[in-house]
């Protein structure tokens, strides 16, 4: 029976002693190591969430290397396009030039040609006259020499001229 | 893999050896009953186990380490004539540890008692009383200890003690508090951090050799429960009271029967935290002294070894329930007050 009673004095100790524990523990344990252990949690939370931040940026940061990446592909095709084509246009114009310019050469060698005939055979032609200037000069010199021959050299001649 | 084959081996072994020393045991018990009942007679009149068990679990005014390593105890005793008193408690013994009478005091089965019969007040610095000292020295020690750690080792990983520690702490916290009390649980915190503590390390003290049955006694589990009783009822909201004196949702004439019921559960809550852990300390403490006791009784060694082996297992059984009664007391006490503390839904 004396173990189910409670005795006063224990309980009075007890009661003292165990409040003045929890208030020590509380100011000099407690507080101290709760609020560590928040700090640390706190921290750790912050670094996981910035963890997850970071992570976020980088993603972002790719996406947006991506789309760069992609837009400058575009650019680099358009502008392949564009020299392509410049350079297809250029040679276009490059062949039609010398085409152009053949052309004028030709013309011109052709003109020169035809002058150059022309003079050739108006020199020919002059030539042929002077020759035939002379020719008929001596000719004449020597048909000449009498009346008869004259005359008839004159007929001849002028036979002649009609018949050109 | 090989741990489990290890740990099978374990408990294969471990299971033998229980064996043999349940046999061992049963084997002397009807060896011994047959030699020599005379002299068993004799030695039960010399050494009554009951009245050694009891006097390990009482308080008392002198802390008998061993035989003959006696510490007296100074006495405190308050009566209205003549005030308050202080004296050592060798005063009330002779060398033959016999009780005599000492300015009128006498010692009557460790109470101390007025020859006169005038009722006298006693505030001893009893066997418990010094264990309670002693156990919150050690606890200021220890975790005035584990708060510098943490504050040495502010953003870094915990290092001695304070990992020892700092997982139960965060246990406790996150475990036993929050889920209970829920909303508000933080001002709760120290408080029940102290109690589980306080517990724990009170009943493993119980468990050493020569130590006070401190978490075992009735006074020091009364007034634990008193304090859980008086914190759950002051931080009790209006829907709790509103919950006792007028039950929502029910029918009136229930009312009536359950208004009763409720202010007995008010009584009934701590008053079963005070008996729970009075009753699983103590008892373990009375299993162990029988087992101690059975050497003594039978008068063997083959017994006393076969208890010693059983005993050991007892002891690890009784850490655990040192543990475990600590973390009962500590999550009934979260439970109560989060009930007191719940808002309405």
């Amino acid at each position: 029976m004396e173990l189910l009673t409670p005795g006063i004095g224990l309980m009075f100790w007890q009661a003292v002693i165990f409040l003045l524990l929890v208030l020590l523990l509380g100011k000099f344990a407690w507080r101290p190591i709760l609020d560590s252990l928040r700090i640390r949690e706190e921290s750790i939370e912050e670094a996981l969430r910035a963890a997850d931040e970071a992570r976020e940026e980088m993603a972002r940061l790719q996406a947006d290397n991506e789309k760069l990446l992609a837009k400058a592909r575009e650019e680099r095709e358009a502008m392949l396009k564009d020299a392509a084509k410049m350079a297809s246009q250029l040679k276009e114009e490059a062949k039609e030039d010398a085409k152009k310019i053949t052309a004028k050469m030709m013309e011109d060698a052709r003109a020169g040609i035809e002058a150059e005939k022309e003079a050739a055979l108006k020199e020919v032609k002059d030539q042929v006259a002077e020759l035939s200037v002379e020719i008929a000069e001596k000719l004449i010199r020597k048909a000449l020499g009498d009346e008869k021959a004259q005359k008839a050299l004159v007929e001849e001649f002028l036979a002649d001229k009609n018949l050109n | 893999m090989n741990s489990r084959i290890l740990k099978n081996n374990h408990l294969k072994v471990r299971s033998i050896f229980l064996a043999i020393a349940l046999g061992l045991l049963f084997f002397n018990f009807s060896f011994a009953q047959s030699e020599s009942t005379v002299e068993q007679a004799e030695e039960a009149e010399a050494f009554n186990p009951g009245d050694m068990i009891m006097h390990h679990i009482l308080d008392s005014h002198v802390w008998e380490f061993w035989e003959g390593a006696t510490l007296h105890l100074p006495i405190i005793v308050y009566s209205k004539e003549r005030g308050l008193e202080i004296f050592s408690s060798a005063n009330l013994y002779d060398e033959h540890h016999n009780p005599v009478e000492y300015k009128g005091y006498t010692l009557e089965h460790e109470h101390i008692v007025r020859t006169d019969g005038v009722h006298v007040y006693d505030f001893s610095i009893t066997k418990n009383v010094a264990a309670l000292f002693l156990n919150s020295l050690v606890m200021l020690l220890v975790f005035i200890a584990v708060a510098r750690g943490f504050k040495k080792n502010a953003g870094k990983a915990p290092k001695g003690i304070q990992s020892f520690f700092e997982p139960i702490i965060i246990y406790i916290r996150d475990e036993v508090i929050k889920p209970n009390i829920g909303h508000g649980y933080e001002k709760y915190v120290p408080y029940l951090l102290s109690l589980f503590f306080f517990i724990w390390f009170g009943n493993l003290f119980g468990l050493m050799p020569g130590a006070a049955n401190l978490t075992g006694n009735i006074a020091v589990t009364a007034t634990l429960a008193f304090f859980t009783f008086v914190i759950t009822n002051v931080s009790g909201n209006a829907n709790y009271w509103k919950h006792i004196f007028w039950t929502p949702g029910v029918p009136l004439p229930i009312r009536f029967i359950i208004l009763p019921v409720e202010l007995i559960g008010v009584i009934t809550k701590p008053i079963s935290l005070m008996i729970r852990l009075f009753v699983a300390i103590s008892a373990g403490h009375i299993v162990i002294l029988s087992l101690i006791a059975m050497a003594f009784i039978f008068q063997s060694y083959a017994v006393g070894i076969g208890s010693s082996i059983i005993l050991v297992f007892i002891n690890l059984i009784e850490i655990l329930v040192a543990t475990i009664q600590a973390y009962v007391f500590t999550i009934f006490t979260s439970v109560y007050i989060g009930l007191a503390t719940e808002e309405a839904h």
